[in-house]
């Protein structure tokens, strides 16, 4: 007798612990394995894009804190630097190192937070995230004292950041760079050789090369898969072709890759601040002679910059008037999402919740 | 350095059905057809030297007169980058080429013009609302809509 099955849909989300956000997981199960899943989203959409055709360029900045809200720093960065792009403004170089500093210490929360979460999904439940988070804490310590904010910064400005760094900035930013590593180690001693870490994630979700790139992804997530690409390298922006630093990737492109990429990632951060923190020159922090309603030259561009969680790029379309006329985002969480159905089909659910949490999305950058 | 290719690289590879399609080529961006856009792109991935492997965005924009689509092209295998443009005219029913058979990471972003710029893409497998609900009026990103 031949037992009679048949497959059922199950909603994962929208509302739910693993999910990270407002994001919903169409899954077809038979039993515990997924036949196909189809990712479902829209709940945080907030017309960011329009939005931006309506604020003056300076008034965007709010916006872009919002969009990938635990990299905030980085979104500021990217939209300054494609808007100085298209008017060919040139930037400070004291700014420009601080906009180094801030950028690298965003990409250390922002791994935090990642791999935090992804060990809680794993099931190693809120201590190594409580330990992340105890980390991420200095560093919206360091925000705080630049920014007067622990979220949404809104620090950089169009020419150059909104502030000189504060007296105490450069000795607290040093002890940083000193227990940081330290940190890491510590992680690395619970976790590396962890065996039902290794288990859950070795093999799991392997995204292959080819599919990684032909599906856009970026970041970890393309540097897990093996494939060498990171815009700080290979495509030098701001004054990062004066430091020395790896970029780290997998072998295999499964989930372990991916959390170890991100591991590593932070050491090398850890090395461009330390080397970013010795050689920052004083001088001004903000282009001189710039009107205070900046408009852009009639144009158009796309700039972007390695973010912490891949490629994030603004397109802007100028009119010649005090708003953009069309603000594109290229948003890494949302183009990464494109290849999490050929990643998860086949998989238990468990497994896709892991796989899941190693793309690491932020769901204000996805919906916008 | 990603280097920006200058337009000339490619087209004086192309052969004479596809240069017919070309309106415009200048500096790092080539104006094409609308018809002969998904051709161009195809030849664009899968010529030795040029390798355009990696499709780092779409864009549309309104401008009143025609929409345009803005292709953004990456090669991570020779390091250079390209962006090719193609224009929709009118206002309504407005049908552009799918490139997803090329690109996978053209799936969302298409999906997403075509809920927000309400541009459909044929030959996309799956074109259904990506961002707003089934059943929203109107196309959030036109100009006309407020």
């Amino acid at each position: 007798m031949t037992l009679h099955t048949e497959s059922f849909i199950l909603n994962i989300g929208p509302s739910h612990p693993s999910t990270h956000g407002v994001f919903r997981m169409k899954a077809t199960l038979e039993g515990e394995v997924l036949m196909d899943l189809e990712p479902v989203f829209g709940y945080l959409h907030r017309g960011i894009e329009k939005l931006c055709e309506e604020r003056t360029y300076i008034g965007i900045f709010p916006l872009t804190d919002r969009l990938d809200y635990i990299a905030s720093m980085s979104n500021n960065m990217a939209f300054a630097m494609s808007a100085e792009k298209l008017a060919g403004i040139k930037v400070p170089e004291r700014a420009e190192y601080i906009r180094v500093i801030m950028a690298e210490l965003q990409r250390i929360a922002s791994h935090l937070v990642s791999v935090g979460s992804f060990l809680n999904d794993c099931g190693a439940f809120m201590t190594p995230f409580l330990y992340c988070l105890r980390e991420r804490e200095k560093i919206l310590d360091l925000f705080d004292m630049v920014s007067g904010q622990r979220l949404t910064y809104n620090y950089v400005r169009i020419g150059g950041v909104n502030a000189d760094l504060p007296d105490e900035f450069l000795p607290a930013l040093n002890f940083f760079i000193e227990q940081m590593p330290l940190y890491v180690d510590e992680y690395d001693r619970l976790l590396k050789e962890n065996e039902i870490l290794l288990a859950r994630t070795k093999g799991v979700g392997i995204l292959p090369r080819e599919m990684a790139i032909n599906a856009s992804t970026a970041g970890p997530v393309l540097r897990g898969s093996g494939v060498k690409w990171d815009l700080r390298k290979n495509d030098p922006y701001s004054v990062y072709d004066r430091f020395e630093f790896n970029v780290p990737t997998g072998e295999n492109g499964d989930t372990y890759d991916r959390y170890r990429v991100r591991i590593e990632e932070i050491r090398e951060s850890v090395k461009i601040l330390k080397q970013a923190a010795a050689q920052i020159p004083a001088g001004p922090v903000m282009a001189p002679g710039l009107p205070r309603l900046i408009r852009l030259p009639i144009g158009e561009g796309y700039g972007s910059i390695e973010g912490p969680k891949g490629e994030l790029g603004f397109y802007i379309v100028s009119d010649g008037s005090i708003a953009p006329y069309r603000c594109r985002i290229r948003a890494p969480s949302f183009l990464n999402l494109t290849a999490l159905r050929e990643m998860t089909i086949g998989w238990k659910i468990a497994d896709a919740i892991i796989t899941f949490g190693s793309i690491d999305i932020c769901m204000g950058e996805v919906d916008r | 350095m990603t280097i920006a290719l200058p337009v000339t690289e490619v087209t004086s590879k192309l052969n004479k059905e596809l240069d017919a399609g070309i309106i415009d080529a200048k500096d790092n961006t080539i104006l094409v057809k609308s018809g002969s856009l998904k051709e161009l792109i195809s030849f664009l991935k899968n010529t030795p030297g040029l390798d355009f492997d990696y499709l780092t965005d779409i864009t549309s924009v309104d401008y009143w007169d025609y929409f345009e689509l803005v292709y953004q092209l990456t090669s991570i295998k020779n390091n250079h980058k390209l962006t090719v443009k193609t224009r929709l005219a009118g206002r309504e029913n407005i049908t552009a080429s799918s490139i997803v058979s090329i690109y996978k990471g053209a799936d969302l972003q298409e999906r997403e013009i075509h809920d927000l710029m309400g541009i459909t893409f044929e030959g996309h497998p799956n074109m259904k609302p990506l961002i707003l609900w089934e059943g929203f009026k109107g196309y959030p990103l036109r100009k006309d809509y407020l």
